[in-house]
């Protein structure tokens, strides 16, 4: 009972962590499929942002030059995908795959003198008396800097998609691009600048992964996170405040995870390595029905298929 | 906004190069070569000399040959795995998983059906990877129905699930005492390996991929059964008032893909690795989507995609030895080529 109770306490320090990757690569899932379009790219520029930040950082010593290349990298990689959805109307999700492949390539390229590096990298900041409160003070408030930059950006990106003009614009194009070019919006450049800035979110959250959690950069270490954040933008039926509740989810199975087999839980440790992805799964599975109503109506021709 | 401009100039490109499918394939592929050359160059290595190095390691050469044999079978079946599942729409990125979860399940046939005669023993192994396949794809397939979550999701994230499924057995109950640590099942009986063709490391496997692409073909192009999938993927309210039994037919093309991926994992422990291991696959699954795509879902232009990733595959290893290149910079090349070959197509509606 009472080693119960430190697991799920475990579990639930642990749970921010992991998250914080997964979160900005939701937000800009979110942002990109806000404006009618889809990227399961966003796994190849978590990559990116993963292996530019680190070597960057490596390079310059400076985390924050990391923080900024493995942005922009993914960005980069982002726009590929938007140039051929946007003007070439490619299919999406073929697209975004290849895109994802190309990323692992250029990674593996790019990053292969610089695994087994090591670095400062991004490192907790206790916020005082915040992070003193039991329990939840030490989740929360001692973590890295874009951790609390996470934390803000949800609330703020909400606001941004609700009240402000270019919201507006943005969830417009979403839902019709005939009515929003009707009404004076360039659907395509709202559309590539959506994908854009997805791909500088997800590049931020790979940045996080290297510099923050791991300190290290390895081939494909994103391990599908890019697609749990395409599953946690369902979750979080579009909203980016909802995606917080998912993205601390997904941590939270990885905090369990880890919780498990530090106590040496008699669980086979590939068992435990599935919970983020069945638990996803799961939450996803209860979920849907429900969600589908918010979706943005011009993504329905992708998601939806002929069911 | 200048960047705007110029990504525009670089469509009117784009417009005008768009061209009839098979011209599109091979300048796709060309351009990509080329650039991938350039790439090649700007690092200090020698463009002619790699490529060289690539077509005498694969085209030229006797082994070569076969070992591009050797990958199309992996590349034809989970490209299959996605065509036919995207004839009546569903959208089937669930390969690399269901090829493991084929893989696994030949496994348990060969290792513990205790049958002796290869005439008994394949057929066994043949029809567990396609059941072991075909559940996994089973999984995406009832979440659709009873949850409305969409399989595109479903099947990416259980494909890391059907890895670490995998891992549970060679690194459990199956791992093979005599294998020096190493997280292997036991060999295989002679009785439960494919045949090998010609000497070389090519098996049967390239015979039942073959096959298996000309019946889809056939069922797809030239049956009722066809006609009808083709129906449903087009317009399924239309099929639905037409009498087509439409949740029939999704289920079972969305079962079948699966199964044909399960066959790709169940040829390459059968007629390759004789035995279980993890990563058995190196990607074939996402690959083999990619393919289906490349092929626009035909299954006889899916062989010569799976022929064509099957040369850089085979050559990729070559060019780690000569032009020192890490193995996944083949990745760029094939990333270059889809980007192009799906790029030139004709813009008139979407996803096509």
């Amino acid at each position: 009972m009472n080693t119960g109770l430190l697991v799920l306490a475990g579990a639930l320090t642990g749970a921010v962590g992991p998250g914080i990757s997964v979160l900005y690569a939701t937000y800009g899932e979110v942002i990109t499929e806000k404006a009618g379009r889809i990227n399961l790219g966003i796994e190849g520029s978590m990559l990116m942002g993963a292996c530019f930040g680190f070597a960057a950082t490596v390079e310059t010593g400076n985390v924050l030059v990391g923080v900024l290349a493995g942005a922009l990298a993914g960005m980069a990689l982002s726009l590929i995908h938007a140039y051929l959805v946007v003007f070439r109307n490619t299919n999406q999700l073929a697209t975004g795959l290849a895109v994802t492949l190309f990323g692992a390539g250029v990674t593996a390229y790019a990053g292969r003198g610089y695994v087994g590096s090591s670095i400062g990298g991004l490192n907790p900041v206790a916020i005082p008396l915040l992070s003193e409160l039991p329990m939840l003070g030490k989740a929360l408030f001692r973590q890295d800097l874009l951790a609390y930059a996470a934390y803000a950006l949800g609330p703020l990106l909400w606001a941004f998609l609700r009240y402000t003009r270019w919201g507006l614009s943005l969830r417009a194009v979403g839902e019709n691009t005939s009515v929003a070019f009707a009404a004076g919006r360039n659907p395509a450049r709202w559309q590539v600048a959506a994908i854009g800035a997805g791909g500088l979110l997800a590049g931020l959250g790979g940045a996080q992964l290297s510099l923050a959690l791991t300190h290290s950069w390895t081939d494909g270490m994103t391990a599908g996170r890019g697609f749990i954040a395409v599953a946690l933008v369902i979750f979080g039926m579009w909203s980016p405040v909802r995606a917080m509740i998912g993205a601390f989810l997904f941590g939270g199975a990885i905090g369990l995870q880890l919780q498990l087999q530090t106590i040496g839980a008699p669980i086979s440790p590939f068992i435990l390595d599935m919970f983020p992805y069945v638990i996803t799964l799961a939450v996803l599975a209860v979920w849907t029905g429900a969600a589908l109503r918010s979706m943005p109506e011009g993504l329905k021709g992708v998601l939806k298929g002929t069911i | 906004m200048a960047s705007l401009a110029a990504i525009q100039r670089l469509h009117g490109w784009a417009v005008q190069l768009t061209a009839p499918p098979l011209a599109r394939a091979i300048g796709g592929v060309g351009i990509a070569l080329f650039i991938f050359g350039l790439f090649l160059a700007a690092t200090g290595r020698n463009p002619l000399s790699a490529y060289a190095a690539l077509y005498s390691s694969t085209l030229g050469s006797r082994t070569g040959l076969s070992e591009v044999g050797v990958f199309m079978v992996p590349f034809i079946l989970t490209g299959l795995a996605a065509a036919v599942p995207a004839k009546v729409g569903l959208i089937n990125v669930g390969g690399e998983g269901q090829l493991y979860l084929g893989a696994w399940a030949a496994t348990g046939v060969a290792l513990y059906s205790g049958l002796s005669s290869p005439w008994l023993m394949l057929p066994a192994m043949i029809a567990a990877g396609f059941i072991g396949g075909a559940i996994w794809a089973g999984v995406a397939l009832l979440l659709r129905v009873w949850r409305n979550l969409n399989e595109v999701i479903s099947t990416l994230l259980l494909n890391f699930v059907a890895v670490l499924f995998v891992n549970i057995f060679v690194f459990g109950p199956w791992k093979s005492s005599g294998g020096f640590g190493y997280p292997y099942t036991p060999d295989f009986s002679a009785a439960a390996t494919l045949p090998a063709l010609f000497g070389t490391r090519l098996h049967l496997g390239l015979a039942i991929a073959l096959a298996a692409a000309l019946v889809c073909y056939l069922v797809l192009g030239r049956t009722r059964w066809g006609y009808n999938m083709r129906a449903v993927g087009g317009n399924v309210e239309a099929a639905r008032r037409q009498g087509i039994p439409v949740a029939r037919y999704l289920a079972v093309a969305m079962l079948v893909g699966g199964g044909l991926a399960g066959l790709a994992g169940m040829s390459e422990v059968a007629g390759i690795q004789h035995h279980l291991r993890p990563g058995i696959s190196s990607d074939f699954g996402y690959l083999g989507f990619l393919a289906s795509w490349l092929a626009g879902h035909n299954p006889l232009a899916l062989v010569g995609a799976a022929f064509l990733l099957a040369v850089i595959f085979v050559g990729g290893d070559v060019l780690q030895i000569t032009a020192n290149l890490p193995s996944a910079a083949i990745y760029i090349l094939i990333g270059l080529m889809l980007f192009l070959v799906l790029g030139l197509k004709k813009t008139s509606r979407e996803g096509a």
